[in-house]
């Protein structure tokens, strides 16, 4: 009795297989990561440094820091997620708890679900028709924020949605019916109970408006523009900025002659930054679990 | 008009899209009882019990016709505030849902969203969530640990919260929405026993699956089948001489 059959022990077999082939697949997809990482801190150590964070670039982008470009995008990312972040969390408050199932609705949803889709270089191309021109507001950090938000806008939203739908319904009901408006709902009850998950979608936008090149590219970003090292308010909302996406672009691809840590190092710096965030939202996520018990 | 009569319906009429799940009910029900409301899954039963404080109309496509008079008021006049109808009409569920604050403030809830933003002295607060607990049972156990989050409670004690919950909203009417099925025997007894003890001050309209409930705690009843109310009699009446066939079918066990 119980003892294993030729079949049986072909299926152990193919078990202890699959859980292998799985395992190694999963091995495989960190190594390039860690290739990167290794690689680029290793090509950009010897740049490394305080100043190289505090100096603009200098002697035609041959040499000198990235605190122009790096002020910029922290400008972009912030200026960006200010627009986008009211905006897409209003919607998604309206799409979750207000909206009916009716034909406005679901077309409203199909819009969001396919700008998600749509390639930045076609955002690129609407910031530079819509704010650069049309609004006549130019090239600046303004426009390219804008162009940077409705990028954001459809992840920020479907994030949010999910956010506030992961509270239980059973809230809602309690709510309503000691009297309690929808806004009062979702005011004393569904925001607080999800704020953390909106959050954390919010930053992981982070890294996306960070990382981008083509929006800003088109709407805002210069090749260079010196500006007062060390000072944090050096550009206005009309300025161009730089921006570190573009910096690395244009220095490996543009300029001749780049010493080799240069490019190595602004991508450690992007890459740092983006990094940072996201270890900030995944704190954040451990938090909300934890804390997330009904 | 008579007094005695906390709760009237007059060819109610309910339509979830197409499909309709009130068949002109008419009914009168007495204040100051508890009166169960019987019948088998999806007669309409929760359906009828949400129209009393019109929370239906939160759940989409739903139209109603008809009258529906709560303690002698239309409540689908013009001047109606759902508002006010909601603190008047209050509302127990099948599981427990007190929200996932503390417990004092679980109770204070409503009257913290039904008062100006300072208008709440933390003496008045203090005394509500004394009196309301205090009505439920519940003050014994929980008067040391009223900062305790009210989700991590056991589930008896988290049905009682919810019951004196709406309390200091003073409400006329409770609607109890199979209260005690996600609970053991005990619990059950105690919520019931609770019941019997509010009976009186307030009105109680209670849907429950147990018919045993059902003749343990109501005076009256009422049987629904299909969307129709088949016979509304009192409990004792009911169960020992049902008036419709089919009552006595589904009392018996052969309907359902």
């Amino acid at each position: 009795m119980f003892t294993a059959t030729p079949l049986t022990l072909k299926n152990e077999r193919s078990e202890k297989a699959a859980r292998l082939v799985f395992l190694s697949m999963t091995l495989l997809m960190v190594i390039p990561l860690l290739l990167i990482i290794l690689h680029l801190v290793a090509k950009a150590w010897p740049i490394l440094s305080l100043d190289f964070l505090i100096k603009n670039p200098s002697h035609g982008m041959r040499a000198g820091g990235v605190f122009a470009p790096l002020l910029g995008t922290i400008y972009l990312v912030l200026f960006s997620l200010l627009i986008a972040t009211p905006l897409g969390v209003m919607t998604a408050v309206y799409l979750n708890e207000y909206a009916r199932d009716n034909a406005l609705t679901r077309i409203i949803h199909l819009a969001v679900v396919n700008l998600a889709g749509v390639p930045s270089i076609v955002y690129a191309l609407f910031g530079l028709g819509a704010f650069v021109l049309a609004a006549g507001i130019g090239r600046s950090v303004l426009a390219a924020s804008l162009t940077l938000a409705i990028m954001t806008l459809p992840v920020i939203i479907t994030s949010t949605k999910e956010a506030l739908s992961s509270v239980p319904f059973a809230f809602r009901e309690a709510c309503w019916n000691v009297g309690a408006t929808r806004w009062q709902t979702i005011r004393h009850v569904v925001l607080p109970n999800s704020i953390n998950g909106i959050l954390t979608g919010i930053i992981l936008q982070v890294s996306r408006a960070a990382g981008e090149t083509a929006p800003v590219m088109f709407t805002g970003a210069v090749f260079y523009k010196a500006i007062r090292e060390g000072d944090f308010f050096a550009y206005g909302l009309l300025d161009q900025c730089m921006a570190l996406s573009m910096h690395l672009f244009t220095i490996s691809t543009q300029v001749p002659d780049v010493p080799d840590a240069l490019p190595y190092g602004t991508a450690v710096v992007l890459l740092g930054t983006v990094l940072l965030v996201n270890a900030f939202a995944i704190i954040l996520r451990v938090r909300l679990r934890s804390r997330k018990k009904w | 008009m008579d007094l005695s009569v906390g709760l009237s319906t007059r060819d109610l009429n309910l339509w979830y899209g197409d499909f309709q799940a009130l068949k002109n009910v008419n009914l009168n029900i007495r204040a100051g009882i508890i009166t169960g409301l019987i019948g088998p899954s999806g007669c309409g039963k929760t359906t009828l019990l949400r129209c009393f404080n019109r929370i239906n109309e939160r759940y989409g496509n739903v139209t109603t016709t008809g009258e529906i008079k709560i303690f002698g008021k239309n409540i689908y006049d013009a001047d109606v505030s759902l508002i006010e109808l909601r603190k008047t009409v209050g509302m127990v569920f099948q599981r427990p849902n007190p929200l996932p604050i503390s417990v004092y403030e679980n109770i204070v809830f409503g009257l913290r969203i039904h008062s100006g933003k300072q208008n709440l002295q933390r003496s008045a607060t203090d005394a509500t969530v004394e009196e309301a607990l205090t009505a439920v049972g519940l003050w014994k156990d929980l008067h040391n640990n009223l900062k305790a989050k009210a989700t991590t409670l056991q589930l008896e004690q988290q049905q009682k919260l919810c019951i004196a919950r709406l309390l200091p909203l003073k409400p006329r009417l409770i609607l109890m929405d199979e209260p005690c099925s996600a609970l053991d025997v005990e619990a059950t007894r105690h919520i019931e026993e609770l019941m019997l003890s509010l009976a009186g001050q307030y009105t109680i309209l209670i849907v429950t699956h147990n018919m045993a409930q059902a003749r343990r705690v109501s005076e009256e009843c009422i049987f629904m089948l299909m969307g129709e109310l088949i016979e509304h009699n009192s409990t004792v009446d009911m169960f020992i001489s049902p008036q419709d066939r089919r009552t006595a079918d589904y009392i018996e066990g052969r309907l359902g």
